[in-house]
């Protein structure tokens, strides 16, 4: 019953120096196993057609992505809608070997920021090098956003893409839009 | 008097006049004013009294050191108590009053300790614990709560927003004077990644000043030529307003950045705490001017001579018209040139020297200043305000060979280098005996993992004494730096300063070296603490003799000024009466922060709504619009009752019951943890987690569990239901589901590594809603889908299909004792679901209910709560919960334990049901009172309440308790202590009050 599916905050917005939004409805899926395992790869490329990403590293495409969560675990991105299905073709690909793969979609938030500022909005609250020499496209950051868990990467030139567990998505979104907020830019990241 | 002068003021706009109040009168200043610049621009000297005594004093500083000058900042939501005028820069509108008197800063009660100072001597708080003993509680605390204490408490909630700042840099430099720039420059020429702070609004620190040369041009032309160098740098970023606060291990540092502090009401964050990671650290921090210990150096009006310097050049502010220096060293004629170009009056220099014929001293000769050598000040008249020195041999006991009329007085002890910065994570200190005073041991800097050197000091806070060698030694810094972080200095030259040649210093502790106690009583160390020689001298004679015993004895350097100005002179006091050399004395620590930071700034962005993360299930906004009564579980809020119109709560928890008992209530329990265990080795995992067998659950089926520590106590317990052959989906406890994650994970990667199992935590993937209730059944067939019928779904099985057109999992499993289901719904589906139950339930009377509703009907049943029953040192054996433990397993987590001689024993408290003879609810937590005392003389204690209520089932109180051999007590009349230190008679139970036999929940 997808079209009775709703995102945590329904899309919200706000901006500042940064925009901060909802993303709305994200198919995710935990996959653990062998990451080095051909087999595994194999499944993950048939799914996403993504290529198993290294260490910290993300890959996206065609509204598909993996990233990189531990040396045991991947996080499988594909549409909302096609998350059920995509749990299942894994569990057939890999039926006979020790793997887990679950449907979290729901189980998370997610959050675009955007704008030339938005390296600074979560360096006020992340403890990540953000600077552009040590944090670029395709590098996934698994870290700590004020109190609670959080993951995010660069899915453009200025957008981050941020996830975080459902339960706390207004505590994020608020996190994000006071440290976003107008003229509290730091200049450090953005000279 | 302190005045404005015509001429000078390099740091203030004069076409700018800014208006501001000190308690209450109207005063004017100038923009780039210290609020302490303009205080003396309208002869407000007097700006506090002392902490103890109640003496007045006076602006001693112009920086960060200053002890004295401590105002109550702002009103309302934006007071704040204890801030250092000296560094408060002016705004319009400024509202100051001062600290630690009555009725008024002119006219003091308190200043009548100040004739006391002889019975109150050092020491003092610590002997008026001991006598006599009764006197501290009745006598001087009282007394003590009245005098001490410096600024008030603001009252109202501040109303400025902070936040943190996450940098990370190769090279840190904290200080902006020349040396700052330079290793800033020289790190940054090396192509590393600096970050340069500086705690005051300008750059440069003293140099422009102090007339340095550098380059052939004054400093403040080379400061503004190297400020404009360093900002073309891509890779350096300049902060002012920013002071460090403290190294800590790993590079990290941390900067308080003052962003908004000089203009109130802007709407930007007031503080910025920068959280700073950096390769190396330079601390270019400068150094900081001694006071001379002589009798009467706190009276108002007597000023570290680079303060009065600073005053005059900076803000165009004289401390007086007459000004007689007092020295050891060269760097105060400098102060008496100024004022003396300035156009004031130094009648004389009083120089400790027998002999100097210095470039300085000629100058100041030349200029007509009597110097005066060999001589110290036996004391300062006055008492509000220097009216006057008495002149003595330095060498003598202080006899007076003549008075000199001034209204300042400008001392000069020598320079110690702030080492805090350097000494904070661990860096050493030599001392210096040409300077006379502590600095950094380059040998012995921070070490960081691999016992390598990350922090560097420059310039003065080296030791570095002139403009020349601060340079030199600030480019070595910076070069040092950038290499140690991996870069590749330019072989540029350090700058060059023009030559400052001087006379050697002379060390003075004491004015005159032979001062009688009278003197030695009037000789100020701490100027905000109010320790004196005398005090210092005295914690020796007592036998005190580290400096941090003699540090927190006499309360030397404890104020909030952490002994800037008074910890060298202290302890060299100290040395000298104790007969050693100061190096053997040592230093105190020096610990974080620099100087004080806000509260503020350390919380951040945690405040109001974001104080702490609130966590939500997909139906709060339900509960919210329905006027959920809430309950904090964890980081969640939980509907505790949803109380209609008229109605209280306790009246809607009652009718939540009576309503789920006669016909169907719903329960939103979407935070109960759900973690999926998965592999070939799940089920002898789950064998080991759990205290009775999970691995031959068939797959279909629910088991109830509980789980162990090693130590055998119960720490959580929950359903679990197997999914597939390796698949199993353990239910946990709301507040246990992230810790018996970490828990399972902390298992599976340390001690059962090569066990093939995998764990995920999917607590938040599901809404999941419990239908309860005679009812529960018809409202699900009326939603239509899945077959829930008792053959199809009987109790402790689970199904996966669909309900009302919903993907959903249903589990037969019941903590109410009632017919129940628990279904679990995707959670971006989770609030259509509870509407569509709430919408098909209605034909049924189906209500909402809270967590005390479904506490009461658990109690009814006997459930045990984790938290309730429970604390950490119950065993599941206590609780009677025998029949949840397996005999046949090898091992779990906790049965070694369990099995322990004071374990696996009868004569433990265990668990019972209790009912009071009248009917009436126990209070919870309450004691059952035996005969006779303990050996602490309490009265004998052999159970108590952990779980109480007013059942409307049963229409009584009932209540579950530990009670010692409880279930062989059975029918016994027992004795409750209440708050009131009333008795309530209990009678032994079964714990299980509603429907023992089960029936109700299997049908």
């Amino acid at each position: 019953m997808s079209d009775r599916a709703v995102s945590p905050l329904a899309g919200a917005e706000s901006s500042g120096f940064a925009k901060v939004s909802e993303a709305g409805l994200r198919g995710m899926i935990t996959l653990r196993g062998d990451l080095a395992d051909a087999g595994f790869a194999g499944a993950v490329k048939a799914v996403t057609g993504c290529d198993v990403p290294g260490r910290r590293e993300v890959v996206e495409q065609g509204g598909k992505g993996v990233a990189w969560m531990s040396p045991d675990e991947l996080l499988v991105m594909v549409p909302h809608a096609e998350a059920e299905a995509a749990v299942a073709q894994l569990s057939q690909a890999l039926a006979g070997s020790h793997f887990l793969a679950v449907n979290v979609s729901d189980a998370r938030a997610v959050f675009t920021i955007e704008g030339a500022g938005a390296r600074e909005v979560l360096a006020k609250l992340a403890p990540v090098d953000l600077s552009p020499e040590a944090f670029g496209a395709g590098q996934i950051r698994r870290t700590r956003l004020a109190q609670v868990p959080a993951a995010f990467w660069l899915s453009g030139e200025e957008v981050f893409t941020l996830v975080a567990f459902r339960s706390v998505a207004q505590y994020v979104f608020d996190l994000l839009t006071v440290s976003a907020k107008a003229g509290s830019e730091v200049g450090f990241l953005a000279r | 008097m302190s005045t404005r002068l015509a001429t000078q003021g390099r740091l203030i706009n004069r076409d700018k006049r800014l208006e501001f109040t000190f308690n209450g009168k109207r005063l004017q200043g100038y923009e780039g004013d210290t609020l302490a610049a303009a205080l003396l621009a309208n002869d407000q000297m007097l700006v506090g009294r002392s902490f103890k005594y109640h003496r007045p004093r006076g602006i001693l500083a112009s920086g960060s050191e200053e002890p004295n000058a401590l105002v109550n900042l702002g009103e309302g939501a934006r007071l704040e108590p204890n801030q250092r005028a000296t560094t408060t820069e002016l705004f319009h509108g400024l509202t100051a009053t001062s600290q630690n008197h009555f009725p008024s800063l002119e006219f003091d009660i308190g200043e009548i300790n100040n004739s006391l100072a002889r019975f109150l001597p050092a020491g003092f708080y610590y002997k008026t614990f001991i006598h006599p003993r009764f006197a501290w509680k009745h006598v001087f605390e009282p007394f003590i709560r009245q005098s001490a204490g410096l600024g008030k408490a603001p009252k109202e909630a501040d109303a400025d927003r902070y936040e943190h700042f996450y940098a990370f840099v190769d090279v840190l430099v904290i200080g902006g004077g020349v040396a700052g720039l330079q290793a800033a420059r020289a790190a940054g020429e090396a192509g590393a990644r600096v970050l340069l702070i500086e705690q005051e609004p300008h750059w440069g620190g003293r140099a422009p000043v102090d007339g340095a040369v550098i380059e052939g041009k004054p400093a403040e032309d080379w400061v503004k030529d190297t400020l404009q160098a360093l900002e073309a740098m891509e890779n350096v970023t300049l902060r002012n307003r920013m002071m460090g606060a403290g190294v800590y291990d790993h590079g990290y540092a941390l900067g308080y950045e003052r962003v908004a502090d000089h203009i109130p009401g802007s709407d930007l964050p007031r503080h910025r705490l920068w959280r700073i990671r950096a390769k190396q650290i330079v601390t270019a921090t400068g150094a900081i001017e001694r006071p001379l210990s002589f009798a009467g150096n706190d009276i108002p009006g007597v000023m570290l001579a680079t303060a009065v310097r600073d005053y005059v050049v900076n803000y165009g502010v004289s401390p007086g018209d007459r000004t007689v220096v007092v020295t050891n060293n060269d760097d105060a004629y400098r102060t008496a040139l100024c004022l003396k170009r300035a156009g004031l009056d130094v009648p004389m220099i009083v120089d400790v020297r027998p002999l100097v014929t210095s470039p300085l001293a000629t100058e100041a000769l030349q200029a007509g200043i009597r110097v005066e050598t060999g001589k110290g000040i036996a004391k300062v008249k006055g008492r509000k305000r220097v009216t006057g020195v008495a002149l003595c041999l330095q060498a003598g006991e202080g006899s007076v060979i003549e008075e000199v009329k001034c209204d300042a007085v400008a001392m000069s002890g020598g320079f110690s280098p702030v080492v805090h910065l350097w000494s904070h994570c661990g860096g050493k200190l030599i001392w210096d005996e040409a300077n006379a005073h502590f600095r950094p041991d380059p040998a012995r800097a921070p070490t960081g993992a691999q016992g390598e050197a990350f922090v560097v000091t420059a310039g003065m806070a080296s030791g570095a004494m002139t403009t020349g060698e601060v340079l030199a030694d600030a480019d070595a810094a910076g070069k040092a730096a950038a290499r140690a972080a991996g870069f590749t200095p330019r072989r540029f030259a350090a700058p060059k300063a023009a030559e400052e040649p001087s006379e050697p210093m002379a060390p003075v502790w004491m004015m005159p070296q032979g001062a009688s106690y009278d003197l030695r009583m009037k000789m100020w160390l701490d100027f905000q603490n109010d320790v004196k020689v005398s005090d210092v001298q005295l914690a020796a004679r007592e036998g005190y003799e580290s400096v941090e015993h003699t540090k927190r004895y006499t309360t030397l350097g404890m104020a909030t000024d952490q002994g800037k100005l008074s910890n060298i002179n202290g302890l060299a006091v100290l040395a000298d009466a104790l007969g050693e050399d100061i190096p053997q004395v040592g230093t105190t620590t020096f610990r974080p922060p620099y100087t004080p930071i806000s509260m503020g700034a350390i919380a951040g962005e945690a405040r109001g709504e974001i104080f702490q993360p609130l966590r939500r299930t997909p139906i709060h906004g339900w509960h919210e619009a329905h006027g959920a009564h809430w309950e904090p579980v964890g980081h969640w809020r939980r509907p505790y009752a949803y109380p209609k119109a008229g109605e209280t709560v306790e009246e809607a928890v009652h009718r939540e019951v009576l309503n789920t008992r006669r016909r169907v209530g719903l329960l939103d329990a979407s935070t109960l943890g759900k973690i999926v265990v998965k592999g070939p080795d799940a089920g002898r995992f789950l064998d080991m987690l759990y205290t009775n067998m999970m691995s031959t659950l068939k797959v279909g089926r629910c088991r109830y569990g509980l789980m162990c520590n090693e130590n055998g106590f119960l720490s959580d317990d929950g359903v679990v239901a197997r999914i597939d052959e390796d698949t199993w989906l353990c239910h946990t406890t709301s507040g246990g589901a992230d810790r018996i994650h970490q828990w399972m994970e902390e298992w599976l990667q340390t001690e059962w590594w090569d066990w093939k199992v995998y764990v995920a935590n999917l607590t938040e993937q599901y809404a999941q809603i419990a239908v309860v209730g005679p009812d529960a059944r018809h409202v699900l067939e009326r939603l239509g889908g899945m077959d829930v019928s008792k053959e199809t779904l009987p109790f402790m099985g689970w199904q996966e299909g669909k309900l009302g057109g919903f993907d959903a999992r249903v589990f037969r499993i019941s903590f109410s004792g009632e017919l129940s289901y628990e279904i679990a719904v995707p959670a971006s589906q989770g609030l259509a679901f509870w509407e569509a139950l709430m919408e098909v339930g209605e034909a049924y009377g189906m209500q909402p209910y809270g967590t005390e509703a479904l506490h009461i009907m658990r109690a009814e049943k006997g459930f045990i709560m984790i938290g309730d029953e429970t604390d950490g040192t119950v065993i599941p054996q206590d609780l009677g919960l025998h029949w949840a433990i397996s005999k046949k397993k090898e091992d779990y987590l906790g049965k070694r334990a369990q099995a322990r001689s004071f374990m696996d024993n009868p004569d433990r408290w265990q668990l019972v049901g209790l009912e009071t003879l009248d009917g009436s609810v126990l209070p919870d937590g309450c004691y059952a009172i035996g005969e006779g005392t303990n050996a602490n003389g309490q009265a004998e204690m052999f159970g108590r309440v952990t779980s109480t209520y007013y059942s409307p089932t049963l229409g009584r109180g009932i209540a579950m308790g530990l009670v010692h051999n409880g279930p062989q007590r059975m029918g016994e009349v027992i004795r409750f202590g209440t708050p009131d230190k009333s008795f309530v008679e209990a009678r032994i139970v079964d714990p299980v009050f509603y429907d023992k036999e089960g029936e109700k929940q299997n049908v």
